[in-house]
């Protein structure tokens, strides 16, 4: 197998495990650079891809070939519906935000199956017939070489999340949004004092990130699992959590991290098949995300270090 | 309405709300409430069987719970119980299918061996967090699914042929007991729940009537005091995690030796440990609180398997309704507010 054919192989699955790490780390960044810890991008995703799911199969009739980005709107709404409880929890009655997450993530695996189990009468749902398919993204597709091994045999939601985080990286450093956003997570009461509503930016950041995990659940579930049962998601928010941490709480780290992990992924899964990785198990490939987040949070690949708010409610007057 | 009564009360109101959105939500989709929460207690009082299958489900529910409060109590989350959990579970399997032993060497050393192995898995990110300042929630986490992939590569590579599961380990480690299962109409109720309540007494003690728990607990209130009092801030952090990963590894050995028997792959966490945050939440981190938390949320796990059959209501809604009564304690600022305003409308 030459080096070209495998290329060919990984580079797609990278793209595609990479693309709901991206949207939901992106999420979580805007809530930690706003000082919310979001623990609940689990749950958020869980969310998310049972909406999208449910969205795809109730309206593929109406929607045709459009669904399943209008399912992606319908989790966005959904995970930023769901975000604004853990947003009530941790700003405004100060509850401690790891707790609140945790209580996030259960309720939405909780309240997903229960009402999967409501509409369908069963544990899981039918497999949509209408997901994210595999495409040759035109002209682009016809660069020679690159065109080849980047843009054909592709999904369209690797490449909106790329262009997401390249997105989110111009708002949170480029626009006056983005600087408040991180005053408000770095030291509050000085941005307090300047005039900047510490509570609506921090709801407004939690908010983005339920919507952007929820998109993230639904490219998931739309071109990864097609269906939606109790193990859609399994540890895929917290993956990006790790993928936040690692690309060091900014967008375009983020979006490297993602990729990796999805690069990550994808050869723990498709590895048997490549000549020079058969031997190696792939439980290296499995724990490879979580065991360098925690190096990278040691400080053996530069040390990463979190908003300094983050976590902590701020009580106007309290020095 | 003094401190002590608000730390019952609002637990309590709690638990009360998670119930109440839960009645709201099955009125909502058309359920019948009423025949769901009868469902609901006789699966898990209505037979002797279903109460012994309870006490099974909180044994490990209590140990979950010491694990999180210890951590809690000195200042620490620690969220990895469910990797330790998990370890504890494989070390004691280990320990039980690899030796043939006297039952009073060998059941006491599968339960060590997992107490080892979850200390160990919660060793590190006490390492980390008292050497570098890394923050233990995200190292705990991250331990969780390193823990996962793990044991489940050994399960298949030592413990089995490529199989998923292992052997069923000998008979002279088992927490089984026939007279036990005799009592409760065969349920799987074992000895662990003595066990369990063994180690309340001694997280207890420990905590309260020692001078190292007191370290423990200075170290978690306040790192600058202690210090200048001459306590070592990072010994006393990474021994903290330490005994709550001993308590999460011998959750593990509750499920590996009593219920169980056996470990076999697994696609996701068993959720145990994450619910053990849930029973110290409610349980105020205290020993009492624990026992009542750990013994609502075992019934409300075990009787909701009734649900579907008796009322045809999905067992999920009672994941629901424990998700809903974490986030209530969680923002228990909002009930102490209110139950503030109700007895200053008393006093006038």
């Amino acid at each position: 197998m030459g080096l070209m054919e495998i290329l060919l192989i990984i580079i797609p699955s990278t793209l595609l495990w990479a693309a709901p790490l991206i949207f939901t780390g992106l999420g979580g960044n805007f809530s930690e650079s706003s000082g919310v810890v979001n623990i609940g991008l689990e749950g958020l995703m869980v969310i998310g891809a049972f909406t999208a799911i449910v969205f795809n199969l109730t309206f593929v009739d109406i929607f045709g070939s459009m669904t399943p980005w209008v399912a992606l709107l319908a989790a966005m709404v959904v995970g930023a519906l769901l975000s604004i409880l853990h947003a009530v929890a941790s700003i405004t009655f100060r509850a401690d935000q790891v707790v609140s997450g945790v209580a996030i993530n259960l309720l939405a695996i909780g309240a997903a199956l229960f009402l999967v189990k409501f509409i369908y009468g069963k544990g899981q749902t039918d497999i949509i017939q209408k997901g994210f398919s595999k495409v040759d993204i035109p002209f682009l597709s016809d660069i020679p070489v690159i065109g080849k091994l980047f843009f054909s045999n592709t999904y369209y939601t690797s490449f909106v999340a790329i262009a997401v985080a390249f997105l989110a990286w111009f708002v949170m450093f480029k626009t006056p949004f983005g600087l408040r956003l991180r005053a408000v997570g770095e030291h509050p009461m000085a941005a307090d004092t300047m005039g900047i509503n510490v509570t609506r930016m921090r709801y407004i950041g939690v908010l983005i990130s339920g919507a952007l995990a929820g998109i993230g659940g639904g490219v998931y579930a739309q071109s990864i699992s097609s269906d939606f049962g109790h193990a859609t998601i399994s540890g895929q928010g917290f993956m990006a959590l790790a993928a936040l941490i690692f690309g060091k709480w900014h967008p375009l780290g983020v979006m490297g991290a993602a990729l990796f992990f999805g690069f990550a992924q994808s050869l723990s899964i498709i590895g048997s098949s490549l000549p020079f990785l058969e031997n190696i198990p792939n439980v290296y490939l499995l724990i490879a995300p979580y065991v360098l987040t925690i190096l990278a949070l040691t400080g053996f690949i530069g040390r990463a270090d979190a908003p300094k708010a983050s976590g902590t409610p701020y009580i106007k007057g309290k020095r | 309405m003094s401190n002590r009564m608000k730390n019952i009360v609002v637990p309590l109101v709690a638990v009360l709300l998670g119930v109440l959105v839960g009645t709201i939500i099955m009125i909502a989709t058309g359920y019948n409430a009423g025949s769901a929460f009868i469902a609901l207690w006789n699966g898990a009082f209505g037979e002797i069987y279903y109460t012994g299958e309870v006490i099974r489900q909180v044994t490990p529910y209590i140990l979950a719970g010491l694990a999180v409060a210890f951590a809690f109590r000195t200042g620490l989350f620690n969220i990895g119980v469910e990797g330790q959990l998990i370890v504890g579970w494989l070390a004691a399997v280990w320990v039980g299918v690899a030796f043939e032993l006297p039952k009073f060497i060998h059941l006491p050393l599968a339960v060590l061996a997992a107490a080892a192995a979850g200390a160990l898995w919660a060793f590190i990110p006490g390492l980390l967090k008292a050497k570098f300042k890394v923050h233990e929630v995200i190292v705990t986490i991250m331990m969780n699914y390193v823990a996962l992939h793990v044991t489940n590569y050994i399960i298949r590579t030592v413990l089995s042929e490529k199989s998923d599961r292992s052997e069923m380990i000998a008979e002279s480690a088992s927490l089984r007991s026939p007279f036990l299962e005799g009592l409760t109409d065969y349920s799987r109720l074992h000895w662990g729940i003595l066990i369990a309540l063994a180690c309340v007494f001694i997280m207890w003690f420990l905590l309260e009537k020692t001078s190292k728990g007191y370290e423990l607990r200075a170290v978690g209130f306040n790192q600058h005091a202690s210090e200048y009092a001459g306590m070592s801030v990072s010994r006393n952090i990474i021994l903290s995690m330490v005994i709550s990963g001993a308590f999460a590894g011998l959750a593990g050995a509750m499920e590996a030796l009593g219920t169980f028997g056996y470990a076999a792959i697994k696609g996701g966490f068993t959720g145990v440990g994450f619910d053990g945050i849930a029973v110290a939440l409610l349980g105020g981190n205290g020993p009492i609180g624990i026992i009542f938390a750990a013994l609502l949320f075992g019934s409300l796990k075990v009787g909701a398997l009734n649900m579907p059959l008796e009322a045809g209501v999905p067992n999920e809604l009672v994941d629901i309704i424990i998700a809903l009564i974490v986030f209530f304690v969680a923002a228990s600022y909002m009930i102490r507010i209110f139950i503030d305003r109700i007895s200053k409308k008393g006093v006038k």
